[in-house]
């Protein structure tokens, strides 16, 4: 048996793990020989979702600096969670 | 394009090349009867540039006639060649071509490549890029966009260029499309409303999915006008031969008010409209309002700000502002300038 790594970054619309998800991103380190993701634009309703999928969380961000001069400024995606699912393979 | 109404050139049952088809008027909220959308004289409106604000882009679809469009298709090849001699050095056997300089006045353009020309000079081209960037702005650079049919090529998601200044201005890209793209089949990926967000070029492509994203897809002669600042990626082609033309553009003036004003007044608005006061139905502050699916919760709110502040530009009004977030900063600074402090 080998471990391979899943990733899911899930940006969500505010700070709160139950917001909703509004871009996404995936990595399978299984090469497609692991569970894939629900079909659905997005996968998971929201970041509590994925959780209650089995998803292990384990990046919350940070809450957005306020930065003097640059408090009403856009710029990426603020609310990155990151989460992962360990999948073991037969060899 | 649903909610654009008939005859704009927003509006899919447009003609090739035309932008005077007659529509009903719209009644703004002094009840004034506004004039036809699109404008006679082949700028934009008021309207239009709302959702250019707030959205990023236009699309015209079917613009440039068929006729013009088998030329283009003729002239890219040599064009695209032309690029990758001097790009990357292939391809000596290429054809000469009168490559345009940046800097270069858009009129002074496509010696070599009439048809494309023709596409430029089209009366309702001219008028979508001096609404935007004035008349006769200048030539940044352009590019073949040729996905070969059954291409698998996937870019990341991305704007073009380095991080922008601070300030309003902007360019405008065109992508010209000759042919019809099906669903899926190589059309431009791009991310409605993420114009206004101070990004790296290369910072975005950890997203795969953007909520409310877009793939095009469209009839031939489509033409979209995006924003610089526009997220974007080319895509896989399962489908035949895609061509695309893509050029950027330069202000050479003030972007103010470039654009027909007939219904401006109507439109306009001033900081008093105010969601949580009274509003003001069928107004450009209802307009940049509206958030695309990805923009939600409290975060809309910035977005709002940075619509307002291109607005601001947009409209010389200094002024005016959505949900009075500007002006009660502004308000409140002013008193720390008043007599007797």
């Amino acid at each position: 048996m080998s471990l391979r790594q899943q990733v899911l970054t899930l940006w969500l619309a505010e700070g709160a793990l139950d917001t909703g998800v509004v871009g996404w991103a995936f990595h399978d380190g299984t090469a497609g020989r692991g569970p894939g993701l629900p079909d659905g634009d997005p996968p998971y309703a929201t970041g509590l979702a994925a959780l209650e999928a089995g998803w292990i969380l384990f990046q919350v961000p940070p809450p957005p600096a306020v930065v003097p001069g640059d408090e009403y400024a856009t710029g990426y995606l603020t609310n990155e969670f990151v989460f992962e699912r360990r999948i073991e393979l037969a060899d | 394009m649903s909610e654009e109404p008939a005859g704009s050139p927003l509006d899919p049952r447009r003609a090739p090349g035309c932008a005077t088809l007659a529509a009903p008027g719209i009644e703004p909220r002094n009840g004034r009867k506004l004039p036809a959308m699109p404008a006679s004289d082949h700028l934009l409106t008021t309207r239009e540039m709302a959702r250019f604000v707030a959205e990023g882009y236009l699309r015209f679809d079917a613009l440039v006639p068929e006729d013009i469009g088998r030329g283009v298709l003729e002239e890219l090849p040599s064009l695209e060649r032309a690029k990758l001699r001097q790009f990357l050095g292939k391809d000596p056997e290429a054809p000469p071509f009168a490559l345009p300089e940046s800097r270069m006045p858009l009129s002074r353009c496509y010696r070599d490549a009439p048809a494309l020309g023709a596409y430029l000079r089209l009366p309702a081209v001219q008028g979508i890029i001096a609404s935007l960037v004035g008349p006769d702005p200048l030539y940044d650079h352009d590019f073949v966009h040729h996905l070969p049919a059954g291409s698998r090529h996937e870019q990341h998601l991305h704007m073009d260029a380095v991080v922008d200044s601070t300030d309003p201005t902007f360019d405008i890209q065109l992508f010209y499309f000759p042919s019809e793209v099906r669903p899926g089949e190589g059309g431009t990926r791009f991310v409605p409303g993420s114009h206004l967000r101070r990004v790296r070029a290369e910072g975005i492509g950890r997203y795969q999915h953007v909520l409310g994203e877009q793939q095009y897809a469209g009839p031939a002669g489509t033409v979209l006008v995006f924003h610089h600042g526009m997220w974007h990626a080319g895509q896989p082609n399962p489908g035949p031969d895609r061509w695309m033309h893509k050029i950027r553009l330069n202000p050479v003036v003030p972007q103010v008010r470039l654009w027909n004003q007939d219904d401006f007044a109507g439109l306009h608005g001033d900081a008093s409209d105010h969601v949580f006061a009274t509003v003001t139905p069928g107004s450009v502050a209802e307009r940049l309002r509206k958030m695309q699916p990805w923009q939600q919760g409290h975060e809309a709110r910035y977005e709002l700000m940075q619509r307002t502040r291109l607005w601001r530009h947009l409209s010389g009004d200094p002024g005016f502002d959505v949900d009075y977030y500007h002006t009660r900063l502004e308000g409140r600074a002013r008193t720390l300038e008043a007599p007797g402090r």
